[in-house]
């Protein structure tokens, strides 16, 4: 079996026609643990067309009854990736994520379709500077913005400042902690965190949830013309939208992807 | 559990109106009816939870689009949309 082979990514075109979404069979091909509770699945995605950061797929899964359910997940990887990454929470009274997290090994299959989305996108040709604000798990669409921003080219990232805000319950629920602390030293993203349930001795990161004097110290201040992305539970993602809104962002430029409610 | 907690917006109704439309929508600006107000898909609230979009103004939270499938049928009501404007990309000479 052929691993994906990896075509151009999706790009509007001059009247091309555009192409449906087809249910895929894919295959895990691997799966790492991220904390406790969070498990990322390494698919094979067969004729998987590539993807633009911040985009999602749908799983589905089918039980003997027919029963259905479908579940919509960010992808964590860069397009430029062969591999499609899915990073998922493994919620304990969820109907699909302790399936995903338990019950997949590698050379399972799995029916996905995607890639979905064009508003919460974010490549480096859109320009920056980038303004990336995380809660939890919302911080999977926006590690593939960064893994995308970490793979350009030197000169391309020296015109986009990125900036990543990333709130978590506690040190140990930070997803991709060591992958962020190297890419903040190679890529020169300055990665921030919060911590909202306790911080361990020594920490240097905010303690609290994000509030305004936070986004006024983290935020691009708005005549910079930033590109901001937020994701994560609900009402997180309302809060920083808006006062990123009443600091002077301009509204078109402030983009929100919701997760739900808090997990 | 508040409503308001639990609301999502368009990007989560990204994947049935591609079914529906081929393309993506959630870059597509809807005009809303009742206030004239206009947005981006992506950005408009969903208030569908799991049962299909229900997507609301921001503004004055009239219903602007309501997409449901069932079984071989997906039912769009857009009678709170008064237009919607689809970027298809720039023609090349």
């Amino acid at each position: 079996m052929s691993s994906a082979t990896k075509a151009t990514p999706e790009v509007t075109s001059a009247r091309s026609t555009p192409v449906r979404l087809e249910w895929r069979v894919a295959k895990v091909k691997a799966v790492r643990d991220e904390t406790r509770h969070v498990r990322t699945l390494v698919l094979d995605v067969p004729e998987w067309p590539g993807h633009r950061p911040g985009q999602h797929v749908d799983v589905r899964l089918v039980a003997e009854d027919g029963y259905q359910a479908q579940r919509s997940y960010s992808i964590a990887s860069p397009p430029e990736v062969p591999s499609v990454e899915l990073t998922i929470e493994r919620l304990d009274d969820g109907e699909v994520s302790p399936y995903l997290c338990d019950m997949l090994a590698p050379g399972a299959g799995l029916e996905v379709r995607g890639p979905i989305g064009g508003y919460f996108v974010w490549d480096v040709s859109l320009g920056g500077p980038l303004l990336l604000v995380a809660g939890g798990s919302g911080i999977v669409p926006l590690m593939a913005m960064l893994r995308h921003y970490a793979a350009a080219d030197a000169a391309s990232r020296a015109t986009v400042p990125a900036r990543l805000l990333y709130s978590a319950r506690s040190a140990d629920d930070v997803i991709y902690r060591d992958e962020l602390a190297r890419l903040a030293t190679a890529a020169e993203i300055d990665v921030r965190f919060t911590l909202t349930r306790g911080a361990p001795p020594q920490w240097s990161g905010y303690r609290r949830r994000i509030d305004r004097a936070m986004l006024a110290e983290v935020g691009w201040p708005p005549p910079t013309g930033a590109q901001s992305y937020v994701c994560g539970p609900t009402p997180l993602v309302e809060s920083v939208a808006n006062i990123l809104v009443e600091l002077g962002h301009d509204p078109s430029h402030v983009r929100t992807e919701r997760f739900g409610p808090t997990g | 559990m508040q409503t308001e907690e639990m609301r999502l917006d368009g990007n989560a109704a990204a994947g049935i109106l591609r079914e529906l439309f081929a393309r993506d929508m959630t870059t597509a600006m809807a005009t809303c009816r009742g206030c004239g107000s206009s947005e981006p898909l992506g950005k408009l609230l969903d208030y569908g939870h799991g049962m299909g979009a229900i997507l609301r103004c921001l503004k004055c939270e009239a219903v602007l689009l309501r997409v449901v499938h069932v079984r071989d049928t997906i039912r769009l009501d857009a009678s709170g949309t008064a237009v919607l404007s689809i970027g298809v990309g720039t023609v090349v000479g």
